[in-house]
């Protein structure tokens, strides 16, 4: 019998385990993936908004104006790179002025501080590759970017450093209401007995919420669709780039990276299935002409990658975070779209009062420690930490992913690392091996041999991303022995 | 620190064969940096024949063509440092690289070569629609898993592009017992030597679909498949309704290489963007003087020998430095003019060649089957000479003796298309 | 035996010029070569339509169950390299070895043998 189950191990998710780990509870995590930030949290344009896009009054306003400030502390605790460079949002003709001058009065309302509307003159200035047409631009200072899988996996270690468990490959098949405040939790594996469920499944919340006869609601995919370029081109823009938005949508934007690249997108489309995260060619082109709009010219020779990421929208159009008023202890974090993922540290502030109401004693731990031990990034120490580092660990000396800089240390500690990476994304989304502009065709045979090696596993079960996504299909010869094209196994 | 003559970072065909005629023209000190646990670079995993047709006048295979340059190297007292990571390259020649037994090594170098080699291009710089699931892989990291770590990549496999290693893959794993279902060439032409399109694909009855690209992979864990279609002949848009499904399991791509000149960069080396290597002069030096770059890190060769070839030239360059120290000198600028994509070196100062005649290299835009390479100068058309079956995928020399080029202020290169007189069989 | 005619397309691959050779064959000789530039090409199309050569590269395991790169030391029928690749899937060969060595011989009964193309220490 545990006190808390999450279910889903995005953001919102972890986050939650993370705020629920200083207290004196049994909590326990579940992933249906192999590894945490498998679905949304992944695959978004990992911006801090602000906060002046959500109508004042929602959930979005209020929670994306308090989870902002946040970020800084959370992000010193857990060594994760967050900076605040600010967003600008470009009007390029008279009537798109007046769109900002509503954003400014609507960010105002909210609460968001240092708002401002600036020149053209002023505009080309701080962005001197921005379209020569644009008039004036709403300027958002305390806007930041951030590595939301980093972030993610970075809560989640932290999370099972301070005693949660966390389990992967553990999709929820069922939820039942065994007796008096006891509800049951069905995974492949086992039956978890809790007092609280949190829903945070993201794309599948409403599925989770049905199958525990909570409240219905409809999670829609829309999907977004990203190209991200070289690292070469990565200062074309210094801030988060956003055009006037619509009322659908707040538009194609141009931005950088934590990691110093940069990237266009996301377009908007609803799609049908939870896993269509196909890039599609219109996709394609829509977001290379929405970004024009922005910077007219965009060094499309140099992308290294495309993908596309899914939001969880819910038909209420607004977060859904309450306590179900028909399954008792079962606690809704739904439609959690953007700024889900600025709002995501206020969301946790918010689901623990929840459970504080709903009768969850919160007595804090003594032992509690918010800070994540220090991850070497080799590529960004200093000579001496280098030859430091080298020195006590020869991993260190030996270079991995030649675009990014990686060094055998670094991966290994990511597999070794509390909720430790089990395939090949796994280690790309914590040391960036593979993400560089080569995209792992250097280091791809080298990585698998280390994750091979690691977990005591033959390479042939080193998949890309959990079960079925093996990298090879057999040894040399064998198809021969074998005769040709048939299963060698 | 450490204090080095010539220090050339790269040890494959270029790294090496620059380093023996390093040693061979008396240049005492010359360390090779490579990342790998042994010399060789891409040659090691490249079994296959068709090396040295020039440079040793046999066919060899990779693995023996880079084995003469190592024991050569050996021979002459190469010093090669391995499992070695250059990772900073300053203007004026200061190096940082890393390895485990040492850590950091910082070098200062009165010369260096750069013989960095070059990386495939990938699926996002194309920009291939559909899903990211495993089982996408570029040709040569495919044939690194074949013929270096011993695993199959695949068992159905279609390729895109037609370059030669995608051609060379398509013969390996169709021996290795695997089925080769296609090789998609989104241009009328194929990127390969003619020699791979017989060997390696019609030997095999591999079919090769000019003018066809990948439009969608399927599949959510592992590639379960393949859209292809026709494109256009005039935009290369595909054509939908020419869209078919190829089953497969593992799409290759082979869709181009790329010079890898990150510490040019890091060094502010003028880099020319249409070879994507650096700008280089008669003695293949960089805009940086007493830095030198040949091999595939300078512009994609298509064949070894012709790396050989220039590796030697940059080692004289280097020589001719050390020499004269660093003494500046005026360059005339040559540059491709129709038909032409570029020509290199860039710049020449013809007083100064290394040697009596000056080797150049360049790349036609387009498939011409009877064509008339002009050279100009500002007074008129130096020299022509008619070339048959120029295509893109073969690069072409021409050497120009130093008499040819004395006192003229530029040098221009054009390929004109000629009508073909000769009858073929069709 | 009736005179049956039949042509076989060759792309000639000795020079870069690559010719698209037509060869003529009746009753089981060769009547005729076409589309070659050169006397060359009519040797190499003729070899093709009777009996193609080439070599053959591969790997055979070492002991220690690296890969070893070999070739064959002559070119072999074309008919007979998936034969040959048969016998080579079980070879395992002794380390060291050195550039050139026969690991294998006689492959597919070819009279031909199969050498090491690096040396392993």
């Amino acid at each position: 019998m545990v006190d808390v189950v999450i279910i889903g191990g995005g953001v919102v998710g972890c986050m939650i385990a993370r705020e629920l780990s200083r207290y004196q509870l049994k909590t326990v995590l579940l992933e249906k993936e192999d590894d945490v930030a498998s679905g949304t949290s992944k695959a978004n344009s990992a911006i801090i908004h602000a906060g002046y896009d959500a109508k004042p009054g929602t959930l979005k306003a209020k929670l994306n104006v308090r989870g902002n400030p946040l970020f800084d502390k959370i992000c010193s605790e857990l060594d994760v790179p967050f900076k605040r460079i600010g967003s600008l949002v470009v009007a390029l003709n008279e009537e798109e002025i007046r769109v900002l001058e509503e954003l400014m009065e609507r960010g105002k309302t909210n609460g968001v501080p240092g708002l401002e509307i600036i020149s053209r003159e002023k505009l080309l200035e701080m962005e001197p590759n921005i379209n020569r047409q644009a008039r004036a631009a709403l300027y958002a200072p305390t806007a930041g970017i951030i590595c939301p899988y980093e972030l993610t996996i970075a809560l989640a270690e932290n999370a099972c450093q301070n005693g949660v468990e966390i389990k992967l490959n553990s999709p929820v098949l069922g939820i039942g209401v065994e007796n008096e405040g006891v509800l049951a939790v069905r995974t492949p594996g086992e039956t978890i007995y809790t007092r609280y469920i949190i829903n945070a499944a993201g794309l599948f919340a409403d599925e989770i919420s049905r199958m525990a006869g909570a409240e219905d609601y409809r999670i829609t995919p829309r999907k977004g669709e990203y190209l991200i370029f070289d690292r070469r081109f990565g200062g074309i823009v210094s801030r988060a780039i956003f055009p006037t938005p619509t009322k659908i949508s707040k538009g194609i934007l141009v931005c950088p990276t934590v990691d110093g690249n940069f990237f266009i997108g996301p377009n908007s489309n609803d799609v049908r299935e939870k896993d269509d995260v196909a890039v599609t060619q219109q996709g394609i082109e829509e977001i290379i002409k929405g970004a024009r709009k922005l910077v007219p010219d965009l060094p499309l020779k140099h992308v290294i990658a495309s993908f596309a990421g899914l939001r969880a929208v819910s038909d209420t159009d607004d977060f859904v975070i309450m306590a179900s008023k028909k399954v008792k202890g079962f606690i809704n974090v739904g439609g959690i779209q953007s700024p889900g993922l600025s709002s995501a540290p206020a969301i946790a502030e918010m689901v623990l009062e929840i459970l504080k109401e709903e009768g969850l004693e919160l007595k804090e731990k003594s032992d509690y420690n918010p800070e994540r031990p220090r991850i070497f990034k080799f590529r960004h120490l200093s000579s001496e930490e280098k030859r430091e580092l080298i020195r006590k660990n020869p991993a260190y000396g030996r270079v991995i992913c030649r675009c990014e800089t990686v060094t055998e240390g670094e991966i290994i500690d990511a597999i070794r690392r509390p909720v430790g990476a089990r395939s090949l994304d796994a280690v790309k989304r914590r040391t960036r091996a593979g993400m560089g502009r080569c995209q792992g065709g250097f280091c791809l045979p080298r990585v698998v041999e280390i994750l091979a090696r690691e977990l005591g596993i033959s390479p042939l079960e080193v998949t890309k991303s959990g079960s079925g996504s093996e990298i090879l299909k057999g040894r040399t010869k064998e198809f021969i022995e074998t005769g040709g094209v048939v299963d060698a196994k | 620190m450490q204090n080095r003559e010539l220090v050339i970072i790269g040890g494959g065909p270029a790294g090496l064969s620059a380093a023996v005629e390093a040693r061979r023209l008396g240049i005492k000190d010359v360390l090779v940096i490579d990342r790998e646990s042994e010399p060789g670079g891409i040659l090691k995993q490249c079994i296959h024949t068709g090396f040295g047709l020039h440079v040793f006048k046999e066919e060899l295979t990779g693995p023996e063509y880079a084995e003469r340059f190592i024991r050569e190297a050996e021979n002459l007292g190469v010093e090669i440092m391995l499992d070695t990571m250059v990772i900073e390259l300053t203007a004026d020649k200061r190096i940082v690289a890393v390895n485990s037994r040492e850590g950091l090594v910082e070098i200062q170098a009165k010369a260096v070569i750069l013989a960095m080699g070059c990386r495939e291009r990938t699926r996002g710089a194309i920009n291939i629609p559909g899903f990211r699931p495993a089982g996408i892989f570029t040709a040569g990291t495919a044939q690194r898993f074949v013929n270096i770590e011993g695993y199959m990549p695949g068992r159905e496999i279609v390729i895109l592009g037609s370059g030669d290693i995608g051609l060379i893959m398509a013969r390996r794993l169709t021996l290795e017992g695997a089925k080769v279902q296609c090789v998609v060439e989104i241009m009328p032409y194929s990127n390969g030597l003619t020699r791979n399109i017989v060997q390696c694909l019609e030997d095999f009855d591999i079919p090769l679909l000019l003018k066809h690209t990948v439009v969608n992979i399927h599949g959510r864990k592992r590639v379960e498949g393949v859209t292809i279609a026709e494109v256009d002949d005039d935009d290369m848009k595909p054509i939908m309704e020419t869209a078919k499904f190829v089953p497969c399991d593992t799409l290759l791509l082979s869709v181009g290489l790329i010079p890898e000149n990150e510490l040019s960069r890091m060094a502010n080396i003028q880099i020319d963007e249409v070879t994507g290597g650096p700008v280089v002069n008669q003695r293949m030096e960089t805009s940086v003087p007493g830095i030198f770059a040949c091999g595939n890190v300078l512009h994609v060769h298509d064949l070894v020998d012709y790396v050989t070839r220039e590796a030697m030239l940059a080692a004289k360059g280097v020589a001719s430095y050390l020499a004269d120290g660093g003494k500046k000198y005026e360059h005339i600028p040559v540059s491709p003019g129709n038909g032409l994509r570029y020509v290199l070196p860039q710049r020449i100062n013809v007083d100064a060649m290394p040697e009596e005649r000056q080797n150049f290299f360049m790349r036609s835009v387009k498939p011409m089957a009877k064509a008339r390479l002009f050279i100009e100068s500002e007074r008129g058309v130096i020299k022509s000479r008619v070339m048959r079956y120029v295509k893109p995928s073969e690069m072409i020399s021409v050497q120009l003796d130093r008499d040819e080029m004395k006192g003229i202020k530029m040098l221009k290169f054009s390929l004109q298309e000629e009508g073909d007189s000769v009858e073929r069989g069709e | 035996m009736s005179a049956v005619s039949e042509e076989k397309n060759v792309t000639c691959i000795v020079c870069p010029s690559g010719c698209r050779i037509k060869v003529s064959i009746e009753g089981g000789e060769i009547a005729g070569i076409s589309g070659n530039l050169c006397k060359r090409g009519a040797d190499y199309a003729r070899a093709e339509v009777t009996q193609p050569m080439r070599v053959l590269t591969t790997t055979v395991r070492l002991e220690d169950g690296h890969l070893l790169p070999v070739k064959t030391a002559r070119p072999i029928p074309k008919a007979l390299i998936f034969e040959a690749l048969k016998e080579l899937s079980g070879v395992r060969v002794k380390t060291p070895v050195e550039i050139g060595q026969v690991v294998y011989s006689n492959v597919a009964g070819t009279g031909v043998d199969v050498v090491a193309t690096r040396s392993w220490n």
